[in-house]
């Protein structure tokens, strides 16, 4: 077995323990305590009075937005990790052409600022 | 070699599972988290197979932050869970053609694998092995990427340009009636055109 797989080998020990705990925390409270469901138990709560609506409310466009636009950064900033690690070997080639990347989305991002759409109204 | 056979068969096999949820569930919601255990299980075969930088890519873009935009997406649309499997007679036909030639193109792929190994092993009497490196899968990639594949690399930019701008051409929209702040505005406004100092008489009042 390769070493890489070792160094994960305490990461799979770790979520063995996680999964094991929360089944342990969730079937011990299904077997240990007495269930005694009635409709108003089993009702959704909401700080006393009935229910208005159906949870699935839907969601306002501009969360979309918020999310598409995080997407995007994310993205650079994934490309951001091979870079930062191999900049001494791959010269000025790649320093350039990195600045090129961040400069073409920097575009984007004073767009996205002069229209507003990072603003919250 | 035992233990990583077992990992391999276990991601895969939970992979598949939460991939039939994905499509067979009802509610979309639930759909969305078992697609999310979907994403963590193909990230642990990536590790299997020693793309450790694809698999961090994986959990950090697709479970951060693109299942966060499937679950704005259901959560917009307002789906109503008893009409959602209507159309699945309806579209099982082309659905079922796209997932047979997609099978093929995968087998086909698996046995043109085989077949360079195959050649490669009788060339070099043994095992396929990549070229002894000692360096990592993230700088491997870093030391191609930004510079053999430059190109490539900044269209991936242009392409990110351009879902941005067109992300918020598509939904941005300004209310009328909500009232904003603009800075520039508020510091260019010159105390003389909006402040009038008028001498009123006893008994007249401001004509406005």
């Amino acid at each position: 077995m390769n070493s890489l797989l070792i160094e994960y080998l305490p990461i799979v020990v770790f979520l063995a323990l996680a999964t094991g705990l929360s089944l342990v925390i969730v079937l011990a409270s299904v077997v240990v305590a007495r269930q005694k469901p009635d409709a108003e138990k089993l009702s959704a709560y909401e700080c006393g009075f009935a229910a208005f609506q159906n949870a699935h409310s839907p969601f306002d466009v501009r969360y979309y937005l918020v999310a598409i636009l995080f997407i995007i950064f994310d993205l650079e900033v994934a490309f951001l990790f091979p870079w930062a690690i191999t900049l001494g070997k791959i010269g000025l080639v790649g320093f350039w052409s990195m600045m090129g990347f961040l400069g073409i989305l920097t575009i984007g991002f004073i767009y996205e600022w002069r229209k507003g759409a990072l603003d919250w109204e | 070699m035992i233990l990583a056979t077992i990992a391999f068969y276990f991601f895969a096999a939970i992979c598949v599972a939460s991939a039939v949820l994905v499509v067979t569930l009802r509610n979309p919601v639930h759909s969305v988290l078992f697609l999310i255990l979907a994403f963590f299980n193909a990230a642990g075969l990536f590790v299997l197979l020693g793309a450790e930088f694809i698999a961090m890519t994986l959990v950090v873009v697709y479970v951060g932050a693109v299942a966060v935009l499937f679950l704005f997406v259901v959560m917009m649309l307002n789906i109503d869970k008893v009409g959602m499997k209507e159309g699945f007679q309806k579209y099982l036909p082309i659905g079922g053609i796209v997932c047979a030639i997609l099978l093929a193109e995968l087998i086909l792929a698996g046995f043109g694998i085989r077949a360079a190994a195959g050649e490669a092993a009788g060339a070099a009497s043994g095992a396929v092995v990549p070229p002894a490196s000692t360096l990592t899968n993230t700088e491997q990639l870093g030391m191609v990427l930004y510079t053999d594949y430059f190109i490539l690399f900044q269209s991936a930019g242009m392409i990110l340009l351009v879902a941005m701008i067109g992300a918020i051409t598509l939904t941005l929209r300004h209310h009328p009636r909500v009232k904003r702040q603009n800075v520039g505005d508020q510091v260019a406004r010159d105390s003389k055109s909006t402040v009038r100092l008028v001498k009123v008489k006893s008994g007249e009042g401001v004509k406005p």
